[in-house]
This record gives structure tokens, C-alpha cells and sequence, in this order.
């Protein structure tokens, strides 16, 4: 079989794909693991704190020292939840605004990559400051990462998440800069695009979260 | 100089063609990557083995008090730990960086940087888990360091922190190069190599990716519950709050599990290699061989709690984990087997890489059938925490891994250096390792079986087991002045050794058609592949057949002169000091939270935050930076 001739540059990847690509989805499948292991955990420890504040249920003497009253806030975690997946709509928004620059249909703010970029990254940190308020709301009630099984699972778990999304944001904000900075344009479609697999992929552990942790007692 | 009577066409030298510190420490190409790995796990391998003589001459009678229980616990604790995660991992790690492109006709991994990155990380992490013994407070927690006994109260001072902190780096080096691997091998291999052409090795190094990437964040989230626990007083294994006692078994186990299969599968693949070659025959059932491989791996993740059986997990997990665990054995039976046909009727010639490889076959299988006996709860009750363990775990690592990698090391010296090592030293070296082996842990069955516990310091006389701790020690001795002939014989054949030429054993895969050691870019043309054993021409069409490849000028064997990269027009990677601070800055802010258990909270966190931001930075500098010179 006769040999190619003596390739300048790179030969094309195996797959098609760019290697950043096939390695954000390796990992993605890391990550599974990492939050799998942090929600089995408390899910393997609900119900089993000895002392108060709980999750879904009152505590009340001589359990705990002075009545406690359940602990999450759903409605605020749902608002906090609803923008969190807001901003999954406004990163799709981001990269097909980098992917289509200059096409028609993409002209003026609805295919500014600049402004989805930094909507993404606002309602991230808007999802960031919901938990900050709901920790140290938690925190004035009673509950801190050393009180109970339930707390240090609870603040591990959702604070593993919280560094996560921040994580996201300051490559958001990266992102961000460079398209300011330079323009981002259809050649650059693969930065946003892996930042946006890394993005959805925070977001959907977040819908697991909030169905096994708050909604279901 | 004797060699000169070889005459070669071009001397071997250092694969990039430059040398001093300044480029090791820059160094983004994975072959010498691979040497650094090779060298570094080599030197731990020492210090690893050091540690077990020490603890085989305090047994060597009853009553040994060379050293304290105490310096005792943190021997076996580090010598585990050591020989795992600082000498088998890292060693198939040198393998997978100088194989694996090599194999599959690449030039290079998919991310030369973050390869470099993964060595540093490995280098300093071991360099400060190791610095613990400097300080007196070597962990001592055994090396699955099991929790509660590992939490506060049972352990306080740095020793089980210098451990879970050493473990969570080393981790990140090992992800890392895992996503460099996978990308690698799905994404960079020659025209026509499917997947089912590729070398056997490169396919078990795949498998082990991907068992890396699913088993390591778990062990990751165990010791982060450790190190909250221990920092900064949460409750995962404080058991008077409710904690599960068994949560760190299970965490542990179900990564602890297929990291044998990590351990383990490296080698199957290097002796995969070897004895093709040295039988004159294409592999005995290679898609079996990958099939089995894959089905270990997946099983490997549904065996966990049979290290668990003595904790009282109830009949029916017991029964369905003692029932995966001899699935477990069909797998491996059937590479066993293939091995065997492999040889069978092959024109096999005995040199030393293929002594040490048929020992694996040999050997592991006995650490497998051990393996199979105490996969039975009732069996294992009587065995576990036995030196019955301790023998079926060290033919598995020892006579399994060990020996296949060192197979791999005499096999791929000469492809690394450009110089054969000396089969006569080899053979004295495979010799006495395998009569140090055998006696060291053959007789432990019996000690195990006799009852005498693992981790035991020290011992009463008239309980039967003097002899045989005797046996063991004597091949513990042995087996010292065997792997010491191992190191001078590659120390001599670095300078000395016989210049092999690129295919000095005749070998089929890809890596054997180029210069050794490869020149810097590897392939001057990626070769196109039509069959699995390109160098060899087996005739016929199907899975064996397919032509011979033909290599450009550049590629032929023995070239009066192999051009740069820069004559033919190959972007190389730019050398790069980055990747080192990353790692540096990352090891230094893992490291600075031992100052909250010398009561410098404050400084602490102000360390960590200065550290993480050196980190970010150099990070950013790495990232902004162009990988190779802009190419058109």
C-alpha cells in the first residue's frame, strides 16, 4: 500500500471531530461519576442525621434544643433553578450567535455573541448569589457544614456544584474578554461550543440535584 | 569502543536532539515524557522495595524489633501505597506515553502539554507525600486508608494528611493524562488503523483510560469527605452523628476494584506484544483478547464489596459479589488460554523480555486462582487479613504487573534508547527475580493459612509460621539483588548497550518501522495501515492479511540521514516551562492546607488563595500561549 506523501501540518483527526471536543465529552463522563458519588452520599445519609435542623421535616424538643422548622426553600431554589436553566437558553443563543456571525437573521443584539456571552454569565452568578443567600440563611437557622449529616452532605454536594458553576463563569467572562477583545467569529465556534457542553452539562446535575435533594421528601 | 563494530548508520541519541535540564524541564514530546516516567517510577520502585526489605528483615524471625510498630505501620502504609500509585501506575503511564501514538502512527498525544502537565503533577505529588517521611509523620493508615480509623480522632498529626492530600494530586495527574489518552487514541490514529487493527497494547491502555476516568473522581469525592472531615470538623465518618461506617469501604472499593484492573491490564498488553513476536505468530485470538479485556473492565466495576465480605453485608450481596467476582476469572481464564495458543507451535525464541512475560502467564495465573478461592464469602472469612492475601495480591502485582512491565522494559529499551540491554545481565536479573518471587511469596500461603494477620509488626515464636517468614525473607533478599542487576543493566546498556537498529526483534506494529530511538516528529509520512501486523507479511487478505506498509525515505531502516522536522516542514510543539508551574502552584496549594493542623488557619488560607492564584495565572499563560508555530 503506498504511503501519503509527507504531511505539512496535521493530518485530519481519526473521528472528524477536534480533540478538544472528544475530550470535554471524556470529561463530562468523569464529572457523572464525581456528582454521583456526592448525591448517592446524601442520599445514602437522609434521614439518618441525629440532630436538627432536617431537610423536609420540623424538629422540634427535646430533639432539638429549641424548635426548628424544615429547612429548604423551595420556592427560592425554584426561582434560582428557573434561572439557572435561563441561562442554558442563553448560551445555545451564544454560540449560534458566534457560529452564524454576519449571516442574515443574525444581524443587531439577537446575534451579538458579546451580550448571550455575558447574559450567560450573569445569570450564573445570579444563580451563585440565590446560594449564597440560601447558605447563609441556613447557616442563621442552624444549620452548618459541621451540624449534622445532613449539612455536611448538603453544603458538599451543592457546594461542589456552586464551584462548578463558578468554574463556568470565569470561562464565560474569558470568553467574554476575547470577544471584545478580537471578535469572536464562526472560526472560533469550538471554544464556545465546549464552553457550552461544560455549561448545559452543570445545568442538567442541577435539575438532578434539585428533584433528589428538594423536591422529593 | 566495542560498539563500533556494529557501525551503525547514525548513532541513537536524545529524541529531540537536545539536551541539558532546561529541555526535560520544558519537554512537551510524549517520548521523552515516557522516559521521565520511566525513570522517575523506577526510582520509587526503589525506594517502595527498600521499604518491604526493611519490613522482611524485621519478620525475618520471631520477635523482630529492628524497627517500632509505629515506624512499622507507616512502612507497609507507604510501601502499598508507593508501589501502586507511585511505581505501577506511573510506569504503565511511561509505556502509554512513548507506545501509544508510536503505535498508532501518530506524532504526538492530542495535548502535548497537558502530558507534561500530568508528569509534573505526578512528580510533585509523589515528592510530597514522600517529603512526609522527612518530617517524621509518614502515613500510616494502610494504603486504603480506611475511615473512621483515618479520621481525627484515631489519627490525629499530618501523617494520614500528608496521604489523602498526596492521593487527591496524584489523582488530578492521572485524570488528566486519561482524557489525553482517550482523545488520543480515538482521534489520531493513521489512515486504516481501525479499531480493530490496533496493537493489542494500545487497546488494553484505551480500556485502562476509561477505567481511570469513571474510578478515580470517586476516590476523589471519598477523600474529599476525609478532608472535610478532618479540616474543617464535617461528619461523613464521625459515627456518633449517624455516619455509615462501611461509606469510605464502598467508596474506596468501588474505585479500589477496577484500580486493579488499572494496575493489571498494562501489563496483559505488553506481554501481548511481546510473545507474538518472540513466537513468530500474530496473537492467538486477538478480538477475544480485546472482548475480554473490555469485560473485565466492566465487571471490574461489579466486584467492589468482595473486599468487604468480612464486614457482615448480608448473604445476598455477599453471594452476588462472590458470584461477579469468579465471572471475573472467565475473562481472564480466556487470555490466559490465548496466551498459550499464542505459543503453541510458534518458533519461539527465549530472550530475557520473553522470560519475564511468559512468567507473567505463568505466574499470574497463580495469584488469579488464589484470587478465585477467596472470591467464595466462607473461604475468604478465613482468609482475609491473612498473609494468604498478601501472597495472592504480590503474585498478581508482582509476578503479574511487574513482571510484564519489566517484559515491556527489555522489549522497548532498545525503541527508547536506540541500544539493546545485555540479555546476560538480563538473565540473571529475570533468574533471580524469579526464584526472589517465588520464595518470597509462595511460602506466605502457608503463613497465611497457618493464621498469621497482615500488618502485624512482630511476632511470637512456636506459633509455625518462623519458616516460612524465613523463606520470605531470604527471597525478599533475593529479589533485592535481582531488581538492583535490573537497574545496572539499563544504567550499562544506556551507554553501552548494543545499537539495535529499528526492529531488532522482528516485530510487526508501527512503532518498529521508524528510527530508535523515533525522531522527534516520529513518522517523517503517517503510514496508511491494511492490516493488523503491518511489518509482517502474512499473505492472504481478512484480519491477518493485508500488504506489508511501505515506508517513505525518511522512515526506511538505517538512513544515512534522518531529517529535522524543519526540512520536512512538521510543526513541533514549542517547549514550554508552563505546564511545570501549573503543577508546582497546584501541589503547593494542596500542600499549604497541612498548616491548618499546626493551628496557622489564617495562613493557610491565605497560602492557598496565593497559590490558586499563581495557579490561575500560569494557567492562563499556558492557555493564551500557541502550542506550535502557525502552519499553513
Amino acid at each position: 500500500m503506498a504511503t501519503a506523501a509527507v504531511t505539512h501540518g496535521h493530518p485530519p483527526t481519526t473521528t472528524g471531530l477536534d480533540h478538544r471536543k472528544v475530550a470535554i465529552w471524556a470529561f463530562i463522563g468523569s464529572e457523572c461519576m464525581l456528582f454521583a458519588s456526592l448525591i448517592s452520599t446524601y442520599l445514602i445519609y437522609k434521614g439518618r442525621s441525629v440532630v436538627g435542623p432536617f431537610p423536609h421535616e420540623a424538629c422540634n424538643p427535646p430533639l432539638c434544643a429549641t424548635p426548628l422548622h424544615a429547612i429548604l426553600n423551595i420556592p427560592v431554589t425554584s426561582m434560582s433553578t428557573f434561572v439557572l436553566l435561563m441561562s442554558s437558553l442563553t448560551m445555545v443563543l451564544a454560540l449560534a450567535a458566534v457560529e452564524n456571525k454576519g449571516k442574515p437573521g443574525y444581524e443587531g443584539l439577537f446575534g451579538s455573541s458579546k451580550l448571550w456571552l455575558m447574559a450567560t454569565a450573569i445569570l450564573g452568578t445570579t444563580f451563585l448569589g440565590f446560594q449564597a443567600f440560601e447558605f447563609t440563611s441556613f447557616v442563621h437557622e442552624g444549620l452548618t457544614i459541621r451540624t449534622n449529616l445532613f449539612g455536611s452532605s448538603f453544603f458538599t454536594l451543592t457546594g461542589f456544584h456552586g464551584a462548578h458553576v463558578t468554574a463556568g463563569v470565569l470561562w464565560l467572562l474569558t470568553l467574554f474578554a476575547i470577544d471584545v477583545k478580537r471578535g469572536l467569529g464562526p472560526k472560533d465556534a469550538l471554544l464556545v461550543d465546549i464552553s457550552a457542553l461544560y455549561w448545559h452539562f452543570v445545568d442538567v446535575v442541577w435539575i438532578a440535584i434539585f428533584t433528589l435533594v428538594y423536591l422529593i421528601h | 569502543m566495542a560498539t563500533a563494530a556494529v557501525s551503525p548508520a547514525y548513532a541513537p541519541t536524545e529524541p529531540t536532539g537536545k539536551s541539558g535540564i532546561w529541555s526535560w524541564l520544558t519537554t512537551v514530546d510524549h517520548k521523552r515524557i515516557g522516559a521521565l516516567y520511566l525513570y522517575t517510577s523506577l526510582a520509587w520502585f526503589a525506594v517502595g522495595g527498600l521499604e518491604a526489605l526493611i519490613m522482611r528483615i524485621q519478620l525475618q524471625g520471631p520477635n523482630g524489633h529492628v524497627v517500632s510498630a509505629q515506624r512499622f505501620n507507616e512502612l507497609f502504609t507507604m510501601h502499598g501505597t508507593t508501589m501502586i500509585f507511585l511505581v505501577i501506575m506511573p510506569l504503565s503511564a511511561a509505556f502509554f506515553n512513548f507506545l501509544i501514538p508510536l503505535q498508532i502512527g501518530a506524532r504526538d498525544v492530542a495535548f502535548p502539554r497537558l502530558n507534561a502537565f500530568s508528569y509534573w503533577v505526578y512528580l510533585f505529588g509523589s515528592l510530597f507525600m514522600n517529603s512526609s517521611w522527612i518530617f517524621g509523620m509518614a502515613p500510616n493508615g494502610g494504603w486504603f486508608g480506611y475511615a473512621p480509623l483515618t479520621t481525627m480522632p484515631y489519627s490525629p498529626g499530618l501523617n494520614i494528611d500528608f496521604w489523602m492530600l498526596g492521593l487527591q494530586i496524584l489523582g488530578v495527574s492521572s485524570l488528566a493524562a486519561a482524557f489525553n489518552f482517550i482523545t488520543t487514541i480515538i482521534n489520531m490514529r493513521a489512515p486504516g488503523m481501525n479499531l480493530m487493527r490496533m496493537p493489542i497494547f494500545t487497546w488494553m491502555a484505551f480500556i485502562v483510560q476509561f477505567l481511570l476516568v469513571l474510578a478515580f473522581p470517586v476516590i476523589t469525592i471519598a477523600l474529599v469527605f476525609l478532608q472535610f472531615d478532618r479540616f474543617f470538623g464535617t461528619n461523613f465518618y464521625t459515627m456518633t452523628q449517624g455516619a455509615d461506617p462501611l461509606l469510605w469501604q464502598h467508596l474506596f472499593w468501588i474505585f479500589g476494584h477496577p484500580e486493579v484492573y488499572i494496575l493489571i491490564l498494562p501489563a496483559f498488553g505488553l506481554v501481548s506484544e511481546v510473545l507474538p513476536t518472540f513466537s513468530r505468530k500474530p496473537l492467538f485470538g486477538y478480538p477475544v483478547m480485546v472482548y475480554s479485556g473490555m469485560l473485565i473492565a466492566f465487571l471490574g466495576f461489579g466486584v467492589w464489596a468482595h473486599h468487604m465480605f468480612a464486614v457482615g453485608m448480608g448473604p445476598i450481596a455477599d453471594s452476588v459479589f462472590s458470584v461477579t467476582t469468579m465471572l471475573i476469572a472467565i475473562p481472564t481464564g480466556v487470555k490466559i488460554f490465548n496466551w498459550i495458543f499464542t505459543m503453541w507451535g510458534g518458533n519461539l525464541r527465549f530472550t530475557v523480555a520473553m522470560k519475564f512475560a511468559i512468567t507473567l502467564v505463568a505466574l499470574f495465573t497463580i495469584g488469579g486462582i488464589s484470587g478465585v478461592m477467596h472470591a467464595s464469602p466462607p473461604a475468604d472469612l478465613q482468609q482475609t487479613d491473612t498473609y494468604f492475601i498478601v501472597a495472592h495480591f504480590h503474585y498478581v502485582l508482582v509476578a503479574g504487573s511487574l513482571m510484564g512491565l519489566w517484559a515491556g522494559i527489555y522489549y522497548y529499551f532498545p525503541k527508547i534508547t536506540g541500544r539493546l540491554m545485555s540479555e546476560s545481565l538480563g538473565n540473571w536479573h529475570f533468574w533471580l527475580a524469579f526464584i526472589g518471587i517465588n520464595l518470597t511469596f509462595m511460602p506466605m500461603h502457608w503463613s497465611g493459612l497457618l493464621g498469621m494477620p497482615r500488618r502485624i509488626y512482630t511476632y511470637d515464636a512456636g506459633q509455625g509460621w518462623d519458616n516460612y517468614n524465613l523463606a520470605s525473607s531470604l527471597g525478599a533478599y533475593i529479589q533485592a539483588v535481582a531488581w538492583l542487576l535490573g537497574f545496572l543493566n539499563i544504567w550499562l546498556s544506556r551507554r553501552k548497550g548494543k545499537i539495535s537498529g529499528p526492529n531488532p526483534w522482528g516485530a510487526p506494529s508501527l512503532e518498529w518501522s521508524i528510527p530508535s530511538p523515533p525522531p522527534e516528529y516520529n513518522f517523517a509520512a503517517i503510514p496508511t495501515v491494511s492490516s493488523r501486523y503491518p511489518l509482517w507479511n502474512l499473505g492472504g487478505h481478512g484480519a491477518h492479511g493485508g500488504s506489508v506498509i511501505e515506508l517513505s525515505d525518511a522512515d526506511k531502516p538505517n538512513p544515512t540521514h534522518i531529517p529535522t522536522a524543519e526540512e520536512l516542514g512538521i510543526p513541533i510543539p514549542y517547549s514550554t516551562i508552563k505546564p511545570l508551574f501549573v503543577a508546582l502552584f497546584m501541589t503547593l496549594m494542596f500542600g499549604s492546607l497541612l498548616l491548618i493542623h499546626e493551628d496557622k488557619l489564617h495562613l493557610s488560607i491565605a497560602l492557598v488563595i496565593s497559590f490558586a492564584f499563581l495557579m490561575t495565572v500560569s494557567l492562563y499563560a499556558w492557555l493564551t500561549s500557541p502550542l506550535e508555530p502557525a502552519h499553513h
